[in-house]
């Protein structure tokens, strides 16, 4: 196990997460990949911690999972919000601004 | 052994998220992608990073996931709203860039030497107490920060999701 290979799992992780946004269209479907993405940097990061022998990458990933629990919350109440008045969560169907 | 078990958590992992991010049904793709968060959890027990696996676990794999299948399951969505995926040129053109994305990260990593320097025993171990240390020292600010963000994110979503303001 080197550094190397946990930043290309990382990537590949990342990469998956990318798809998923790109191929997907349930909007719950594209948060979850939001998170995917957000793992994939919390294990870089995690790596690079170990890499320089401080604990501040750890410190960071922290906060970066504290920050994701306020975004899916969030994200998820407007989810709600949004299937309350166009009843769906296909992200081509809301294009209110678009109109 | 570590070797093992690294490459036994990158299969549960990567694996894991492929099958999150393929399933029609919302249920099984979050189950799937906690598996991967469990993964991700081993692969930090790997690192020394005792603490962020717990806390992987239980926000993550726990908090998270239950909050994502709470929604999935209040909004009753029907099979006809699941079958919808992007036309084949997103998936063409997703796989294309994540295809050159992950060649340009094995390869900066090949040539800046990563590939050759090995993590794991030795390193830092963030267990609980050696975490807090820097936590409460060098980023009290920043964890206040959070609070608040919490805070906010909680009223926030409270009052997004109320039928009607008064």
């Amino acid at each position: 196990m080197t550094v190397g290979h946990l930043v290309t799992l990382a990537g590949v992780l990342f990469t998956l997460g990318m798809l998923g946004v790109l191929s997907r269209r349930n909007i719950l479907i594209i948060l979850l990949s939001v998170e995917l993405m957000l793992n994939a940097a919390a294990l870089a990061l995690v790596a690079f911690a170990s890499y320089r022998g401080n604990l501040d990458g750890q410190v960071m990933v922290f906060f970066a999972i504290a920050v994701a629990a306020a975004e899916v919350a969030v994200g998820l109440a407007l989810v709600i919000a949004l299937f309350r008045i166009r009843v769906t969560v296909d992200a081509d169907q809301v294009n209110l601004l678009k109109q | 052994m570590t070797t093992l078990f690294f490459w036994i958590f990158a299969v549960v992992v990567a694996g894991s998220a492929l099958l999150a991010i393929t399933r029609r049904n919302g249920v099984a793709a979050a189950l799937w992608a906690a598996s991967s968060f469990i993964g991700i959890a081993g692969v930090f027990v790997l690192l020394g990073a005792y603490f962020l696996a717990v806390v992987e676990v239980l926000v993550y794999a726990g908090a998270i996931m239950v909050l994502f299948l709470f929604v999935i399951m209040l909004l009753n969505l029907r099979e006809a709203d699941l079958k919808v995926v992007q036309g084949p040129r997103m998936h063409v053109g997703g796989a294309i860039l994540g295809a050159l994305f992950l060649a340009a990260l094995v390869w900066t990593c090949r040539r800046s030497g990563l590939f050759d320097v090995p993590v794991g025993a030795g390193g830092p171990i963030g267990e609980t107490g050696t975490v807090a240390a820097p936590l409460f020292r060098d980023y009290v600010l920043p964890f206040e920060i959070v609070s608040f963000l919490l805070l906010a994110a909680m009223v926030g979503a409270v009052l997004l999701t109320k039928r009607r303001l008064s």
